[in-house]
């Protein structure tokens, strides 16, 4: 009987038959030899790589963005029985549903009406229509979120009236709510999807719904991949005794409880509160650059009171209440008074091991804004800030928030740039800390710096997306995940020092 | 027409009641009971033909194919997501597909390079843009062996000649620079794909590469992408039998490796689906014959192992018929460990490639059954070797729809199902065990000696984790 010892892949490539096998397969790799490797890798971490690297123009490499169409997918799911409805090719969908099946671990349903190329010649209202007709008789939604991706977008499709076309024909209920919104890959990003599809929902189904005042806030909480952020401005606007309606929930859409029973229908935003959400005394969104048109729109067309509040940190957590208990004459209470309390308390005994380190960021405007906040009020300085998604409003508000306090006075921020930019910034001006997704471990593995994961997406770590980053608990939680990042970093770097400590 | 069949052909009527009267009609025909004996007409399924719009198919686009699975894991080449930003972030380093080499100075598997278009490109067109780009990577990366522009949607939309731009810059540069039209509306699924990737390897990189010397043993490893090191496991079975790997492809390839296979003495091809072209050309071409094989479980990889050495003489026999010997102890205390515990459990598989057939012996080796088998783009000529390998009955699916699957999951009630990461986790709310069998769940290696304990050891994890037992049914 032989001992069985089962190897997988991350200890079985590192044996020695293994490791000949890799030698002997190099002579017909035609590789360059570990010399040439070594000077153009050393080469890479220069001034002068760096230079090149900004120099470029015409090429992005390992940016941080997605493409509209998935915003406006997400976006789309946040309401009740609602089917997101890609106008154009079947791979979009596929690749949109993947992408957030890896960062939530949940089920994601949406589909596509598969155009090929029959339609790119003669358009796409065959599809649309089939298409329509057969996610109906499926999937029986009360709102089909239609939405379009590249091909639809280039040969100039009109959704407006394949849809009317469709209920003509009779294929789909005359009631059924069919918004749309035109996202093109090629504009903007993912944020900018989620603005278009939220603006064109809130329009679509508030048409003619203006009346008396609700009494209500709608909330809306932006582009955001936190469900726990959605189950906390919840929490404390319950607390506050504020009466909300959250635009797009997508709380249980992305993180519903395991019954048995696959339920494609998640979003909590009822479809009658949308309705009547052009009542509410004010709308307030936690994301500035993600909600742009449509908080112009609620301004414009509602005329409601908007604000515009990022409630990452404790300041901005300030902010936002302040600004609810402005709106609502509701006073906050001493519960949520005592949790700021709470990480205040918390901040003050970790502000040691944060203060003066040095950090690098990526991600989306809104969470670069709020995090470089919280990072500034524990002391920590911001120093590469990259945003690809980023436009010259961004830079604006980025530089004035930095503006705002001593502890920002290293950082820079670079819109349009990738993590390959960051790269150079970071073996040319090293940093202590690194926040961003998931595909920035490659710097991690490059440079050496301990990455903290926050953003989008979240794929080689589970259940964060869980755990709000808003709000008093969001700061505590952000508060803890840096300051015992940094702890696991000296205990790795003093591992056989006298260093190595018990007490921190 | 036996009870099996019928039985399985009232439950497929069953599901697709809901349709409308077109779709299900169309749907109607690539649904259907196996029959092995091949009597039964109604029993051939129809495949690689359009997907409905509207009905939640699981299939990607021909980007997906070329980028994603066959031009993706060229490792010391550049490979460009030519158009808009999504398409290349989604297939960011998705597929596993390992490689040595230093990310970014030799290699650049695990990148994501676009041209990222703008309203501006789609008005006046990305070729100025692209040219651009080259020289940008040329001077980045200057150890990089190749470029490869995969096209998304609006390049083929908007009449850029990438062909144009890429034969110039072969002049300027030296190198390959490979322009792959692999747009997502063009063809019905992956698969097309697979077969522009494939035309682009013999128009562009096979006949190139240079191999100093050779032997009678020299074999290519064809269809196998390494994915959690399943080639490498491959390849350490065949170079033990005595054959030397000139080339594989795709997984840990090199862009010589890649211009070289026509001249091993046999190509081996694990996924037929994806690479069967490029094997019949370099056959009609160079006069290189291929064979099929299977590395999945020890029942089809000794099958195999006695195929492949039946091409060569007695050395490579002789060694083969050693190297069984000496891993079948192995083989077998795997066998002894997993089978009690998943001996009878059902299996339903929805797959891509060759996974849909070639895993059935390696399920069968523990025990387990394969009660329904689909390809997401399978041919006419995949069905054709998977309705032999399935019982009379078995439940057949081309080209399913995440209604179908669910369907179908709760009438027949497999013990497991192995599909991607788009039903992963709708099976997990539903409270069934579940693999995905692209990425392996970020396991692997599968093939192989090496790969059946991980299988095995994975198929267990899954269908008796006491986690299942958690969940709280509603009724």
């Amino acid at each position: 009987m032989i001992k069985l010892k089962i190897k997988d892949h991350s200890e079985l490539f590192q044996e020695p038959e293994y490791q000949a096998q890799f030698e002997r397969k190099k002579e017909f790799e035609c590789c360059p030899t570990s010399e040439e490797v070594q000077t153009i890798s050393d080469w890479t971490k220069t001034e002068e790589y760096q230079e090149k690297n900004f120099a470029r123009q015409h090429i992005k490499i390992n940016p941080v963005k997605a493409c509209q169409p998935l915003g406006a997918l997400y976006c789309a799911l946040g309401f009740e029985d609602t089917l997101p409805f890609c106008q154009g090719a079947q791979g979009c969908v596929a690749y949109f549903r993947s992408h957030l099946n890896r960062h939530f671990k949940e089920p994601v349903q949406a589909v596509s009406s598969s155009m090929t190329e029959d339609a790119a010649v003669f358009g796409g209202l065959n599809n649309m229509t089939e298409g329509m007709e057969n996610a109906y008789a499926l999937y029986k939604p009360k709102m089909m979120a239609i939405f379009t991706s590249c091909i639809a977008e280039v040969i100039g499709d009109d959704l407006n009236a394949y849809t009317k076309g469709a209920k003509e024909k009779g294929v789909i209920p005359s009631e059924l709510l069919t918004p749309y919104a035109n996202t093109p890959s090629f504009v903007g990003s993912h944020i900018t999807g989620y603005d278009n599809m939220l603006r064109s929902i809130l329009k679509s189904l508030t048409a003619g719904k203006k009346s008396e005042p609700n009494g209500k806030v709608n909330v809306i909480a932006g582009f955001d991949p936190y469900t726990g952020n959605y189950r906390e401005i919840k929490r404390m606007l319950d607390m506050m005794d504020v009466k909300h309606t959250v635009l797009s929930d997508v709380s249980d859409s992305f993180d519903a409880p395991n019954t048995g029973q696959a339920k494609i229908y998640r979003g909590l935003t009822r479809i009658e509160d949308t309705m009547d959400s052009a009542n509410a005394m004010a709308t307030v969104s936690l994301q500035k650059y993600s909600t742009l048109k449509t908080m112009d729109f609620i301004n414009k067309e509602w005329n409601q009171k908007t604000v515009v509040k990022i409630p990452v940190g404790v300041r901005n957590t300030d902010a936002l209440l302040e600004e609810l208990s402005k709106i609502t004459g509701k006073r906050v209470p001493q519960e949520l008074e005592d949790e700021r309390g709470r990480v205040v308390d918390a901040m003050v005994d970790s502000h040691t091991y944060v203060h003066g380190k040095r950090f690098a960021l990526a991600g989306d405007p809104d969470l670069l804004l709020g995090m470089v906040s919280i990072l500034m009020e524990m002391g920590g300085e911001p120093v590469h800030i990259i945003c690809t998604n980023g436009d010259k409003n961004f830079h604006e508000d980025m530089e004035t928030l930095l503006a705002s306090s001593p502890y920002g006075a290293s950082g820079k921020v670079y819109i349009n740039k990738d993590l390959w930019h960051l790269r150079s910034l970071m073996f040319t001006d090293p940093v202590d800390l690194l926040i961003s997704n998931s595909y920035a471990k490659f710097l991690w593995r490059d440079t050496g710096t301990p990455l903290i994961r926050y953003g989008f997406p979240l794929f080689d770590r589970h259940h964060l997306h869980r755990y709000p980053i808003i709000g008093y608990q969001g700061a505590l939680n952000i508060v803890t995940s840096i300051v015992n990042t940094v702890l696991e970093e000296l205990d790795r770097a003093t591992i056989n020092t006298t260093s190595f400590d018990v007490i921190r | 027409m036996s009870r099996a069949i019928e039985d399985t052909k009232k439950m497929i009527d069953e599901v697709l009641e809901v349709y409308p009267e077109k779709t299900k009609k169309v749907r109607a025909k690539h649904i259907a009971p196996n029959d092995p004996s091949g009597q039964c007409a109604s029993c051939q399924v129809k495949s690689n033909v359009k997907s409905r719009p509207g009905v939640m198919t699981v299939r990607g686009c021909a980007f997906a194919g070329a980028k994603g699975v066959v031009w993706g894991p060229v490792k010391d080449q550049i490979t460009i997501s030519h158009g808009p930003i999504g398409c290349g972030q989604y297939s960011w380093w998705a597929r596993r597909n390992y490689y040595n080499g230093q990310t970014g100075i030799d290699t650049f598997g695990t990148m994501h390079i676009t041209t990222d278009f703008q309203e501006k490109d789609i008005v006046y067109g990305g070729d100025k843009h692209l040219d651009a780009a080259l020289v940008e990577l040329k001077e980045l990366f200057p150890l990089a062996k190749g470029i490869g522009i995969l096209s998304e949607c609006p390049v083929g939309l908007i009449g850029d000649d990438i062909e144009a731009v890429a034969k110039k810059k072969v002049k300027e540069f030296g190198m390959p620079i490979v322009p792959v039209r692999c747009e997502g509306f063009r063809g019905v699924s992956q698969s097309l794909g697979h077969h522009i990737a494939n035309d682009t390897i013999r128009d562009h990189i096979l006949g190139k590469g240079k191999l100093e010397t050779s032997t009678p043993y020299d074999v290519a490893l064809i269809g196998d992408y390494n994915i959690g090191g399943d080639a490498w496991a491959s390849r350490k079975m065949l170079e033990e039998m005595g054959l030397r790997v000139i080339a594989q492809w795709t997984g840990d390839a090199s862009v010589n490796e890649m211009g070289i296979a026509h001249k091993s003495k046999l190509n081996l091809i694990h996924c037929y689906r994806s690479m069967n072209y490029i094997c019949r050309h370099m056959e009609e071409t160079y006069g290189t014959p291929w064979l099929e094989f299977n590395f999945f479980g020890p029942t089809k990889i000794y099958e195999s192992i006695r195929k492949i050495a039946a091409q060569f003489d007695d050395t490579i026999k002789v060694k083969a018929e050693a190297m069984i010997e000496k891993y079948k102890p192995k083989m077998d205390a795997v066998i002894e460990k997993y089978r009690p515990r998943l001996e009878g459990r059902t299996v339903m598989l929805y797959v891509g490639g060759l996974r849909p057939r070639h895993t059935i012996g390696a399920y069968e080796d523990l025990g387990m059954e394969v009660v329904a088998s689909g390809y997401e783009f399978g041919h006419n000529d995949d069905y054709k070797r998977t309705y032999e390998v399935m019982k009379e009955g078995a439940l057949i699916i081309d080209d399913a729809t995440e209604y179908e699957l669910e369907e179908f999951t709760h009438r027949m009630k497999p013990d497991l199902v192995g599909a991607g990461i788009k039903e992963k986790y709708t099976y997990h709310k539903m409270g069934v065990p579940f693999r995905q069998m692209h990425s392996w769940d970020y396991s692997g290696p599968y093939h192989g000696f090496d790969g059946f304990g991980v299988f095995a050891r994975d198929m267990d994890a899954t269908v008796n984790s006491p986690t299942w037992d958690l969940i709280r049914r509603k009724k």
